[in-house]
């Protein structure tokens, strides 16, 4: 089994606080971890600092992705490359008509790959597909990207994308935040459906309730900027009971 | 055919004098002497074989243009211009001849490119004489031929439009062949007294295009397409006159997408709509005159006087703008709503990057009953550059039940631009309807990054959220435009974030 993710001994900071204190974690082809952790632990900042979202200083430790050097590459080149990370606030961009965003990512992506760009009619049948699966209506697409979409449809619209760029890596943030049990359910189907011996996932959540859907081979939890425990899935089951302030103290 | 014609279209937008030139026997390259007098006027007039009574509209607007002086209100600044130190009229030149490709700017190649125009187009565009032999890189032989093509294309509208009855010719044509038009029509809404720089434009301007589009006739083709054909380089004192009579429609649109340079910095065009009864003109413009460089040296002065009048009952004009180039763009395409129940339209999108200064929008001015506009306008701020919305809409005692919905968004890119709104709003009738609204938004780095995750370059992420937000007013541009407007505006922004 190859390593698709190594994070080793990762070290970053924001305005001068640093957040991350030496994290490791490994994630092979097929797996799919789970990071827990309060408040404030460092698990949203590990997700942007792998996905490159600017603002981040990383002063030590590195991340291989593939075997290549991750932080090296920029933000667009790690998508191409196949790191997908489902927003826990997905944005809204008015105007902007979500399946001219849906095309015009896939074949920047395809394009970087040195792929051939798709052809509108492959397109549309390709996500009017996996759109259908997902429960999301062919007139969502006609409207600009998240513009008045519910918190269900914004989750939605990040796991059509997912389905869509057939990442190798997806990061999921906090997935479960804002959704009512039915909307979760949808997405954590759409995501089950994405599982797939080629590629690998890392939930991030809060609580263990999205772990009933979505669920994991590996968990972590995370405390005060690195990992303290990782363990099987019962471990989040364990962590509902006991609560995370044990680790403050092991921190 | 439609490849063709846009190759053919092209060719001729650019690049038309060189083309002109192989089929016209007459060259004039001589300038008249610097600075501006009565001489200078009379040079101008007799260059343009003008009748006499052409002279005196133009000599009475020149001593007029002396006792006036150059308006200071607009959020726009530059060196004082020493208008004694320009040239008022140069025959147009050929563009330098290139033997390849190869001796093109490649920084001029690139927007080309991003432009999405072929290589073949380019170098047709960009003067390159012929052909280049056997063995040549594969894609960069040269089309010459589209001009042979052009000439057969540009016939076959003319006949067309004659068929019709329109009448679209160069205005120092119409003003031979048609004088008792122009007469009624030139000044009819800029008067020769207008303000500084239409004024200057009456005394000395050197060529611009005539419409006339006779009663109920709709004109068969977007005027767009056969202009595109047939301007001629217009120099810098452009002066267009379009008339729309009873029943009549008429779709024209100026300019184009491709980079344009002058050596002359000085712009000072004047433009008259004129819709009587149940007429309709619909104006576009995408300007992209060189802006200067990056530190905010050189550039085109673009001081524009467009007008429109609905002269007659239930008729209506549109204007539409895309304004992406000039170091300095004071414009303010208006119209006067005269005739009852008529309907002016401003949309429009001004982008400044860099040095970049835009003081523009629009007049709406109701006189008569039930009259209605609309404006939207998008103003978009990136690098140094200062962008103002300045627009007045007023109603007069009589244009009862008058009504307006302005919407104005700034969207600003960067912290060093700035976005301004400056509207003025009369109603002088009780019964009008007025409506504003306005944003202002800041293009937000998370959006940006949502975009960069899913694979786009930074630049792609910034076309992509300003081509979402002026969607709007976009769509009001001729279908073949529009594409072209679009990468032309992420072209415009290029290097403003990061």
């Amino acid at each position: 089994m190859m390593s698709l993710l190594e994070v080793k001994n990762l070290q970053v900071r924001v305005e001068e606080r640093e957040i991350l204190h030496g994290l490791t974690l490994t994630v092979n082809t097929g797996e799919i971890h789970a990071i827990m952790g309060p408040n404030g632990s460092g698990k949203s900042t590990l997700s942007h600092v792998i996905a490159g979202k600017p603002g981040y200083e990383v002063t030590g430790g590195e991340i291989l992705f593939k075997g290549e050097d991750l932080l090296e590459m920029a933000p667009d080149e790690r998508a191409a490359k196949g790191v997908f990370l489902a927003f826990q606030y997905p944005v809204e961009i008015p105007g902007v008509a979500t399946m001219t965003f849906l095309r015009t990512a896939l074949n920047a992506q395809r394009k970087a790959r040195g792929e051939s760009e798709y052809s509108t009619p492959d397109f549309l049948k390709k996500v009017r597909e996996v759109a259908k699966s997902l429960n999301i209506p062919q007139d969502m697409l006609k409207r600009g990207v998240n513009v008045g979409f519910s918190g269900g449809e914004k989750k939605r619209n990040e796991v059509l994308q997912m389905a869509l760029f057939e990442p190798s890596l997806c990061i999921l943030d906090e997935m479960d935040s804002g959704l009512d049990i039915d909307a979760l359910r949808i997405a954590a189907d759409g995501v089950n459906a994405l599982r797939s011996p080629d590629r690998a996932m890392v939930v991030i959540t809060h609580y263990q309730r999205l772990l009933n859907y979505i669920v994991p081979d590996v968990v972590h939890v995370m405390s005060r900027g690195r990992v303290v425990k990782s363990g099987g899935k019962d471990l989040a089951l364990e962590l509902e009971e006991s609560g995370y302030a044990q680790f403050d103290d092991a921190a | 055919m439609a490849a063709v014609q846009e190759t053919v279209d092209r060719v001729r937008r650019i690049d038309v004098d060189q083309y002109r030139y192989g089929f016209e026997t007459v060259i004039e390259s001589e300038k008249a002497p610097k600075g501006l007098s009565e001489d200078t006027v009379r040079y101008i007039s007799a260059k343009k074989n003008e009748p006499a009574w052409m002279l005196e509209w133009r000599l009475e607007a020149y001593r007029r243009w002396l006792t006036m002086t150059e308006p200071q209100w607009a959020r726009v600044d530059y060196p004082k211009i020493d208008y004694q130190d320009l040239y008022y009229y140069s025959a147009p030149k050929p563009k330098k001849q290139l033997a390849s490709l190869d001796e093109i700017d490649p920084e001029i190649l690139k927007t080309y490119e991003k432009l999405g125009i072929p290589l073949r187009e380019v170098a047709v565009l960009e003067g390159v004489v012929k052909p280049e032999g056997e063995g040549a890189p594969s894609g960069r032989r040269v089309a010459v031929d589209a001009v042979f093509d052009s000439v057969s294309v540009a016939t076959t509208f003319k006949e067309e439009l004659k068929k019709a009855g329109v009448i679209f010719m160069p205005i120092s044509e119409a003003i031979r062949e048609h004088p008792e038009m122009v007469k009624k029509y030139l000044g009819s809404v800029v008067p020769t007294s207008d303000n500084y720089f239409a004024t200057l434009n009456s005394a000395v301007f050197s060529d611009g295009s005539f419409v006339y589009v006779p009663p109920g006739v709709r004109c068969p083709m977007e005027l767009s397409t056969y202009f595109r054909i047939n301007e001629r380089n217009t120099g810098q004192f452009e002066r267009t006159l379009i008339i729309a009579d009873k029943g009549a429609y008429v779709s024209y649109l100026e300019g184009c997408t491709a980079p344009q340079r002058d050596e002359n910095q000085l712009h000072a065009a004047v433009v008259e709509l004129v819709a009587h009864d149940d007429a309709e003109i619909k104006y576009s413009t995408v300007q992209n005159w060189y802006p200067g460089n990056s530190e905010g040296v050189g550039g085109i002065y673009n001081f524009v006087t467009k007008r429109g009048d609905c002269r007659g009952n239930n008729s209506k004009i549109s204007w539409t703008q895309v304004e992406t180039g000039s170091a300095i763009t004071w414009k303010y395409p208006s119209c006067i709503l005269r005739g009852d129940n008529s309907r002016g339209e401003f949309y429009s999108i001004a982008i400044s990057n860099g040095f970049q200064q835009v003081d523009s929008g629009t007049k709406m001015i109701h006189l008569g009953k039930n009259t209605t506009s609309r404006i939207i306008s998008k103003g978009i701020a990136a690098g140094r550059s200062q962008n103002t919305y300045r627009g007045l809409v007023t109603a007069h005692r009589k244009a009862s039940g008058a009504r307006n919905f302005t919407a104005c968004d700034s969207l600003l890119i960067g912290d060093k631009c700035g976005a301004h709104t400056v509207p003025y709003i009369e109603a002088k009738n009780s019964s009008a309807t007025f409506e504003h609204e306005a944003t202002t938004s800041k293009i937000s780095e998370d959006v940006l990054f949502y975009c960069i995750q899913r694979g786009l370059s930074q630049e792609e992420a910034v076309g992509l959220v300003v081509n979402g937000f002026v969607k709007d007013v976009l769509q009001q541009l001729p279908m073949e435009f529009a594409v072209e407007a679009q990468k032309l505006i992420s072209i415009s922004l290029e290097g403003s974030v990061g």
